[in-house]
């Protein structure tokens, strides 16, 4: 629900509405209230900037001393000098990539299927509600999904416990994420377009490849950010399909050694091997490792609500 | 190269035949082939639902066969040492929950109100994304902000007594954090959706903005407030790393009510049997106990999810 | 399939049947109509939103659809293109023979029918894209891939809408810059790209000022040489006007369930209906002492 788009009508004009009636009217009750209520706000931003703020100071030993040694070493929670998050760079986004290539047309389709085909029938229904549900429930038990099915049961293909699990394990982490998104995307499309293309004697298919999800992109864009961000900050599920949380000395191997020794870790779990460690030094990398993951979710959020209000049409 | 026409030149004198309006059949394949595709995928997301019930249920039934049952009420959670203590990890999951909650509640509610029906559209559409900034925070950068921040400047300043290092009520802050966003995001989509003209019907009364607010537009989206938080409920339950990184006890711990100590939750209990030297490998009944956990983890989200779904629809519905 | 045909082949003699006993009935009628509707009903759901329409409807003709709102003009319409398929709780009852194929057969696809029949709607509805894409979007469908015969579409079918001037300049302009008047032009060159049969126009003006509407009723002239039209229009000047023959539909109040159901009051010659109805109800209608 929180991945919801906002609604674009409505409560905008609440606020004119009650400023036009109230106004000139004395209400200090009111004003204490609002104050409250605003200040909840500030507390809330507060925590934002508390959080930065923090992070900043406790990261300046490794921004300012050694952030290049910092960004191209490896993986390594026993000290703190030679810790660094290139490995972990690298993980988060090797399994993006797989989250990319496996979620999005997946998730996407299945949005096609909810929102162009079976908006009505049972199965459709159940399928919604199926997704609703998938969309809450904890990322720790995708882990043990990816554990059983990923690593043990499709081990084979997989190679065990491996960046390929582990990027499969995420894609099916944010799938409800993409469906609930591109359905929303899908949903806004009028039906005009859909009726203009049929009427001149489109199939479904065609429909929808040439008019319908070109029209809707940039909301399946925006969803499919959301969801890759979601991806990129989850440490949980990776922790029980076997991402790497002590020392990772494979260094820097190719993609496909990677696949096949089966080392991996990345950005959220690197951080939560440096969390663990005591000591100033430990706080800094790990710190600074999360400055790191902070712009990185941050800019891709960004951009997605960018987008969104971008390409927000009203048709 | 226009479309054939031969058939509609004989359109007044002949009839057609049902031939004339078959789809080319390259054409009509794709479109069945494209449409297998589609509701296959959406078929998958079945099967990713019957994959989690499947591999719960399935070691969750053989652990519980298995164990041996005074062992699931104990002193304590250590599963290497065959101490399978439930109401460790569930009081610890509620002790969380509710630190969360206090924070949350108050904090969510309070903003979505705020924006909803007090903040002007231009402060709206500022405030709004900041807001949902704050919803993309990793939950590993608020458990690390949890013990770098929260409990040496929160928690042990309000409770002396309180461990220095972890503690149940520092991560259980920072999770209400990690909540404030769904609240806010699921209360205000429902206070929205109360209708303009139930607002005006109480200004026409004499009622004021608070009065209003508080009297009319909360009770008419009572239901969507109430969903609102029962899903931050369900999403504090289900929150693993904070508590991983905040609360202390890794590998296992004493059954604990008290907030200011270390504890373990549902959660935390399972990211330690997956990872490092904990990792408990094989077909032993501390893997499996990862399952059991594992299992009520998800029938407890599921139900608050359901409800709160539930709820959430029924404003959509009213309005 | 064997067994399908057959039913098939059964259905047409149950139909030839019927032809005989309609062309007794309506002796000037020998040809095989482009649209014959028996005992037509259309349902959403379980509410009956009109019953028992049979209309008879001739090449190369404009036939009107006029009546009250909501008395199933459009239901009525969108069955001749079968777009009411796209209705979930929609349901058809009766018969509708396009040149003599039952339209609601299982072998016919629906996507071919509305190929041949071509749809313009009330609202202008240009894809969001440039103006020859939306031209050229139909003949591609049909196989046309050469930009050179996509060219000589495009540019023929804008002719056809008398569109080509204006915008001859800027076929790669989008299509949402033009105005209302250029866009429902726009929509019936697309309709014509296809080489339609048929042209469905459901209150084509009814968003248009009565410039852009006199055009858009000059255009039907013209290319009523080329097809056969059906337009549902509130305005009855327009009927009048344009239409070789008229339907007026109306609403009866159905004393149970208290809804309303569109019903077919009189089907006949435009000049006729408008000058020396049968029906008390159409003369109440046109001269406009009704609705
Ligand atoms: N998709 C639908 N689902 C349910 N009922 C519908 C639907 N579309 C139309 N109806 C109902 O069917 C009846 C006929 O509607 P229709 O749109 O065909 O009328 P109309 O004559 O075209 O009216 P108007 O002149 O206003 O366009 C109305 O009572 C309408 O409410
Ligand atoms: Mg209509």
């Amino acid at each position: 629900m929180a991945l919801s788009t906002p609604s674009k009508f409505g409560a905008s004009s609440a606020a004119g509405l009650t400023e036009r009636i109230t106004n000139g009217k004395r209400d200090v009750k009111g004003r204490v209230v609002e104050w409250l209520l605003l200040a909840t706000l500030g507390v809330t931003l507060l925590i934002l900037v508390a959080l930065i703020v923090n992070l900043l100071d406790r990261a300046w030993p490794v921004l300012n001393g050694r952030f290049g040694d910092f960004l191209s070493s490896g993986l390594d929670a026993s000290n703190a000098q030679e810790a660094g998050v290139w490995q972990a760079i690298r993980g988060t986004l090797t399994l993006a990539i797989i989250v990319i290539v496996v979620s999005f047309p997946l998730g996407i389709a299945c949005a096609v299927y909810l929102e162009e085909y079976a908006s009505r029938s049972r199965l459709a229904r159940l399928i919604r509600i199926n997704v609703r549900n998938l969309a809450g429930v904890p990322s720790i038990v995708y882990g043990i999904l990816g554990l059983t099915i990923f690593v043990k049961f499709a081990g084979g293909i997989t190679g065990g416990r491996t960046v390929i699990a582990g990027g499969l394990t995420l894609s099916v982490l944010v799938l409800p994420v993409v469906v609930i998104t591109a359905s929303e995307a899908l949903r806004a499309v009028p039906r005009s377009i859909r009726e203009g293309a049929m009427g001149v004697g489109a199939t479904q298919w065609e429909t929808v490849r040439s008019h319908v999800l070109p029209s809707a992109a940039p909301g399946i864009l925006t969803g499919t950010m959301l969801a890759l961000s979601r991806a990129a900050g989850e440490a949980a599920p990776l922790l029980l399909v076997g991402g790497i949380t002590g020392l990772l000395r494979t260094g820097n191997l190719s993609l496909w050694e990677q696949i096949t020794d089966g080392g991996f870790t990345s950005m959220p779990v690197a951080i939560f091997s440096y969390a663990r460690q005591t000591g100033a030094d430990f706080q800094a990398v790990t710190a600074a490792a999360s400055l790191i993951l902070l712009v990185l979710v941050v800019v891709i959020n960004g951009l997605a609500i960018w987008l969104r209000n971008r390409f927000e049409r009203n048709w | 190269m226009f479309i054939e026409r031969e058939t509609m030149s004989a359109s007044t004198t002949q009839s057609w035949t049902v031939a004339d309006l078959r789809l080319a059949g390259g054409r009509r394949r794709t479109d069945v082939r494209m449409r297998r595709l589609f509701i296959a995928a959406g078929l998958t997301t079945l099967l990713v639902t019957g994959l989690i019930v499947y591999t719960l249920v399935k070691d969750a039934f053989s652990f519980f066969i298995d164990v041996p049952k005074h062992e699931l009420w104990n002193i304590g959670w250590f599963p290497r040492r065959g101490f399978f203590d439930i109401k460790t990890l569930v009081v610890g999951s509620l002790m969380v929950t509710g630190v969360a909650m206090l924070i949350a509640v108050p904090l969510g509610l309070g903003v979505a109100v705020y924006l909803s029906e007090f903040a002007r559209p231009r402060v709206r559409r500022v405030l709004k994304p900041i807001v949902e900034v704050l919803a993309g925070i990793p939950s590993v950068v608020l458990g690390y902000f949890a013990i770098a921040f929260i409990n040496p400047n929160l928690i042990t300043v309000l409770a002396p007594g309180a461990n220095k290092a972890f503690n149940i009520a520092a991560a259980g802050v920072a999770v209400g954090i990690l909540t404030i966003p769904i609240i806010a995001s699921v209360a205000e989509d429902a206070l929205r959706a109360v209708p303009l003209a139930l607002r005006e019907a109480s200004y026409g009364l004499g009622a004021r903005r608070v009065a209003t607010t508080f009297r009319v537009v909360l009770p008419a989206s009572i239901s969507g407030v109430v969903a609102a938080l029962i899903l931050g409920i369900s999403r504090a339950v289900g929150e693993t790393m904070v508590v991983a990184i905040a609360a202390g006890a890794v590998g296992g711990g004493l059954f604990s009510t008290d907030p200011f100590q270390p504890g373990q939750t549902m959660t935390a209990a399972m990211a330690a049997l997956g990872f490092g030297s904990d990792q408990v490998a094989g077909d032993g009944l501390a893997f499996q106990s990862l399952f059991f956990i594992g299992f009520l983890l998800f029938v407890l989200t599921f139900l608050l999810n359901l409800l709160g779904d539930r709820l959430v629809r029924r404003v959509r519905e009213e309005y | 399939m064997n067994e399908t045909r057959k039913l098939v082949e059964q259905e047409n003699v149950v139909e030839e049947n019927h032809e005989e006993v309609m062309t007794r009935q309506v002796a000037s009628h020998d040809d095989v109509p482009v649209f014959r509707t028996k005992d037509l009903s259309v349902f959403y759901g379980d509410f009956r939103a009109v019953r028992d329409v049979n209309v008879y409807i001739k090449a190369r003709e404009i036939t009107a659809f006029i009546g009250p709102s909501g008395c199933g003009k459009s239901t009525v319409l969108r069955c001749f293109d079968r777009m009411n398929d796209l209705i979930p709780t929609a349901r058809v009852e009766g018969t509708v023979e396009y040149h003599g194929v039952n339209l609601y057969d299982r072998e016919v696809d629906a996507v071919e029918v509305r190929r041949r029949v071509g749809m313009v709607f009330q609202k202008p509805n240009p894809f969001p894209k440039s103006i020859y894409d939306n031209l050229a979007f139909g003949p591609r469908l049909n196989g046309v891939k050469k930009k050179a015969d996509l060219d000589v579409i495009v540019e023929s079918s804008l002719k056809r809408a008398a569109l080509w001037d204006e915008v001859k300049d800027r076929l790669k302009a989008s299509a949402m810059g033009l105005s209302g008047g250029q866009q429902q032009r726009l929509c019936i060159a697309r309709c014509i790209a296809v080489e339609p049969d048929v042209i469905l126009m459901d209150e084509p003006c009814s968003a248009l000022d009565p410039i852009a509407t006199a055009r858009i009723e000059d255009l039907m002239q013209e290319i009523k040489r080329d097809f056969t039209i059906i337009i549902v229009t509130h305005n009855m000047q327009q009927a009048a006007r344009v239409s070789d023959q008229t339907a007026f539909f109306t609403t009866e109040v159905n004393p149970e369930s208290d809804r309303r159901t569109g019903v077919l009051v009189e089907f006949d010659k435009t000049q006729k209906m408008f000058s020396n109805p049968s029906d008390s109800r159409t003369e109440a209608y046109v001269t406009g002492r009704f609705g």
